[in-house]
């Protein structure tokens, strides 16, 4: 394979970092927090009383994500 | 009654969503644009940004019409959940800006380092491609973002016309901003301009994840108000905890 790519695998691979930065970047915590928000959310559709409980956990749950990553930043930004 | 509220209600929050998202990449864009001018000249500045634009539109029109065909619960689960991660990571960037844990976005040190680069890289004989490729780039990357957000925002809400042209008001704007006040454009409240628009992003997210997995809503689209406030005082109270957080006895300790 020579050296410089061709440009279809320069477009693609810059593609997929744009997304990779774009989705995930330095904080994976929020994007794998999102997928399980939307995988309780999915399953509480099969049990009773789903719509109250949907309208309540979705919002806190995402609000739960957004505290946690901000408190693991508070702490990294402490000195050891 | 009821109906022209709701449409009202879902066009003012999609048209601040874009509108606001669109100011702010647009401010970090023209930064560089102009960084390339006033270095450079003016000509692969215009050019670079020009082509840039054409690149973006030509996007819109291609993805734009596309996505419609996509089954509408399937969009908005997707759009709902790309809105979400892209919201929160706004909110907290700017969340940490507004507590001071991280450096405010300085218009003035891009501008500073662009200008550098290109006088560090020389004169060029003929075209200056550089100053093309830098002012492209520029304008290309941080429009990347609007246009997604126009596609995803626009198309599930059935309004993509609409966002298009928020968008490209906003970009107009800017840009007359930018001949007006030159290069400073350090003086733009960009954090809280963040800050509002990551509470709209996560408020829609919020609000299309439900709609997708069969949510009901109180309200139907009136609820968006309801996250909005929610998503609003959220974000004050995690802006004075982080503060609190910052000049709390164990950093001075430890400091």
């Amino acid at each position: 394979m020579s050296k410089e790519s061709s440009l279809p695998l320069r477009l693609a691979k810059g593609f997929a970092r744009f997304w990779w930065d774009f989705l995930i970047g330095d904080t994976p915590e929020i994007f794998v927090a999102v997928v399980v928000i939307i995988a309780v959310t999915a399953m509480l559709s099969e049990v009773g009383h789903f719509n109250t409980a949907a309208i309540v956990a979705l919002p806190l749950l995402a609000m739960y994500a957004l505290a946690r990553s901000l408190r693991r930043a508070v702490r990294q930004s402490r000195p050891k | 009654m009821f109906v022209a509220t709701s449409v009202t209600t879902a066009t003012f929050v999609l048209v601040g969503a874009v509108f606001l998202a669109s100011c702010v990449e647009m401010v970090e864009a023209l930064t560089i644009v102009l960084a390339v001018g006033h270095t450079r000249g003016w000509r692969s500045a215009f050019e670079g940004t020009g082509a840039a634009l054409l690149a973006l539109s030509a996007l819109v029109a291609a993805f734009g019409p596309a996505l419609v065909h996509v089954p509408l619960n399937v969009l908005r689960l997707i759009v709902g959940g790309v809105l979400l991660v892209f919201g929160l990571q706004w909110l907290r960037k700017s969340i940490l800006r507004a507590a001071g844990l991280k450096a405010k976005h300085d218009e003035d040190a891009i501008y500073e380092e662009t200008v550098a680069t290109l006088r560090a890289a020389g004169a060029t004989p003929g075209r200056d491609r550089l100053a093309f490729v830098i002012a492209f780039k520029g304008v290309f990357l941080e429009g990347l973002e609007v246009v997604i957000l126009v596609i995803t925002l626009g198309t599930s809400a059935h309004r993509l016309g609409l966002a298009a042209a928020v968008a490209a008001i906003a970009v107009v704007l800017v840009a007359l901003c930018g001949v007006i006040v030159a290069k400073q454009l350090s003086r733009v409240p960009e954090n809280a301009l963040k800050m509002s628009v990551g509470v709209l992003l996560v408020t829609y997210g919020t609000f299309w994840v439900g709609e997708a997995l069969k949510v009901r809503w109180p309200g139907g689209d009136v609820a968006l108000l309801g996250l909005a406030a929610v998503w609003s005082i959220h974000t004050w109270l995690a802006v004075v905890f982080a503060r609190y957080a910052v000049d709390s006895p164990l950093k001075t300790k430890n400091a």
